[in-house]
């Protein structure tokens, strides 16, 4: 066997077992961070295959930002275990029927003639210098410019939508103007008065502020 | 000369003297990069002790210089302390998953002209990827801890790192943009040639001057990412103690303490690598040599400790804004001009 092989089975089984951990744990924490191993596997299996833009994409992107946000949720959140489970056995006939689906498509186009996959000449290796990611921008801004742009475009829109939708503006909330606060002159805030330090008229009789309570209250 | 040693070694190992050789490479790495950081906490109390006309640890060795190795043997004979209703696997492994990666970019940083380990070709990917990894030991160290101000010190610093990571992004942006290449070897011979460097001034085409701004946002986001002052918010001495690693004590907490170092000294090397020319001398008459990358970042170091003696800590909320509303707009901005210039007549660069 080669070594690559070697390599891509021990991925393979991290990848199923970290996966099945995702389901299984009890704990979410546990659970998403079974997830970013299983994300990290992934990327790694990815680099056999000399994707190492995608391999690398997929860490940036997903464990670096999206898994990131995504524990903070699971911590922050009260999520009571017991809860969630209580539907399980209600909803295993529709998952297993959305599993029985995924696997059946994936087969439809792996192994069907349908696509006409073995009729495809097996990829060429890629040079011993060939940069995955030049090679992934050309193709992205010269072939595929406009459906790059509209894909683009669809991420913006559904990012305003959701500022939009969670903004709430407060009546209350105070603000400090961080240019107001820098241009601030010691004359805004702080008044000199030249007085002596005592007075020449004696003090006013000793009856208002520091004389004892004739009679406690 | 080096290959006649080496080749009797490699002949006694056979087939697995590839694997040998690199692990000895990682060590021959590793190994001065665990120096570095004991002496640069030492010399971050002397330098700060100078800046505030004090003395700084003196008594331990001649000029203090055995004081790391005092403060290290004493860390390891402390007990390591698991507090009650902690998560004990995550809490043991959260120390590793903040040090660890802090040593994994160095497999890309060119030493010098083919002193890397790993010379790929997506060399700013790869430590876009390794850099963003790190938070995870910091939130997990937060949530494993089962306490209330390790957890709040947990997200004050993985808000603080996803905000700036967006900024040190678009700054290496402008990098790639300028070098015409991911691998971090070709940034650095890209920066020694130009109109300037023709010229016998090399100082003056490397990329800190003509991306000034970038460089400013991209030192200023290592200050954040590092968690360093006026960004140390995560630890606030004053506020929330010690942060995400207030229940930790003896080995558990130096590790953190040797990730915070060895962070650090990445970023001073990385801007070194991306905006000070690497390995290149700044004048033509001199040469080229590792001696040049050691002294900027030593330089970029002393910045570190400068900076913490001397400004005040940054409100929370400020450095939200500095990160997302002045950073951010200024990089996207930046990203547009160097295009342009790029393409224009102008451009410096061909």
């Amino acid at each position: 066997m080669e070594f690559s092989n070697l390599i891509f089975y021990a991925f393979s089984i991290v990848l199923l077992f970290s996966g099945v951990m995702v389901v299984t744990s009890r704990n979410p924490v546990h659970a998403v961070l079974f997830l970013v191993l299983a994300f990290c596997t992934a990327g790694a299996i990815w680099m056999l295959l000399h994707a190492e833009f995608l391999a690398i994409a997929i860490v940036v992107v997903y464990v670096g930002a999206v898994m990131v946000l995504f524990l903070f949720v699971v911590m922050l959140l009260d999520i009571n275990i017991d809860r969630l489970r209580e539907g399980f056995w209600r909803y295993l006939p529709l998952g297993l029927l959305v599993a029985v689906l995924v696997v059946f498509q994936m087969a439809v186009v792996l192994r069907g003639d349908y696509f006409q996959l073995e009729s495809l000449a097996p990829p060429t290796a890629p040079a011993a210098n060939a940069s995955n990611t030049q090679e992934l921008a050309r193709e992205l801004f010269t072939h595929y410019a406009y459906p790059f742009e509209l894909a683009s475009m669809i991420l913006l829109v559904a990012m305003v939508a959701a500022v939009m939708l969670t903004l709430r503006r407060r009546e209350n909330s105070r603000f400090n103007n961080p240019v107001d606060q820098v241009r601030v002159k010691r004359a805004d805030r702080v008044r000199m008065v030249s007085m002596p330090t005592e007075r020449d008229e004696p003090a006013a009789p000793a009856d208002a502020g520091d004389a004892p309570p004739a009679e406690p209250k | 000369m080096m290959q006649e040693f080496i080749q009797p070694v490699a002949d006694l190992f056979g087939p697995v003297w590839p694997l040998v050789w690199t692990l000895a490479k990682i060590v021959g790495i590793v190994a001065p990069i665990f120096v570095c950081v004991a002496y640069l906490t030492l010399a971050e109390r002397k330098i700060i002790g100078f800046i505030q006309v004090r003395v700084g640890p003196n008594r331990t060795g001649p000029l203090g210089l055995l004081q790391p190795i005092a403060d290290g043997l004493k860390l390891l004979f402390k007990e390591v302390i698991l507090p009650s209703q902690a998560s004990s696997v995550l809490y043991y492994l959260a120390p590793v998953a903040v040090l660890a990666p802090a040593l994994f970019a160095w497999a890309v940083i060119p030493f010098s002209e083919g002193w890397v380990l790993a010379d790929i070709n997506a060399g700013v990917l790869y430590l876009m990827a390794v850099t963003s990894i790190s938070i995870y030991g910091v939130i997990i160290a937060g949530w494993a801890s089962n306490s209330k101000y390790a957890f709040l010190g947990a997200m004050r610093s993985a808000a603080q790192m996803v905000s700036y990571e967006l900024g040190m992004g678009f700054a290496l942006v402008c990098v790639l943009m300028v070098a015409g290449s991911l691998n971090l070897s070709d940034i650095v011979r890209s920066q020694g040639t130009g109109t300037f460097a023709s010229m016998g001034l090399g100082f003056l085409s490397w990329n800190w001057l003509p991306l000034l701004p970038m460089f400013i946002v991209y030192l200023a986001s290592g200050f954040a990412e590092t968690q360093r002052a006026p960004f140390d918010v995560v630890e606030g001495e004053s506020e929330i103690v010690a942060g995400h690693m207030i229940e930790y004590s003896g080995m558990a907490f130096a590790l953190f303490f040797l990730g915070e170092y060895a962070n650090m000294i990445l970023v001073a090397a990385l801007t070194s690598v991306l905006f000070l020319g690497g390995w290149l001398s700044p004048v033509g008459f001199l040469p080229d040599s590792f001696l040049w990358l050691a002294l900027k970042i030593s330089f970029i170091l002393f910045l570190f400790l400068w900076v913490r003696a001397t400004f005040p800590r940054f409100r929370y909320d400020q450095i939200m804004r500095l990160g997302w509303k002045v950073f951010i707009p200024l990089c996207l901005f930046w990203v547009l001009v160097t295009g342009v210039w790029i393409m224009s007549p102008l451009s410096i660069w061909k």
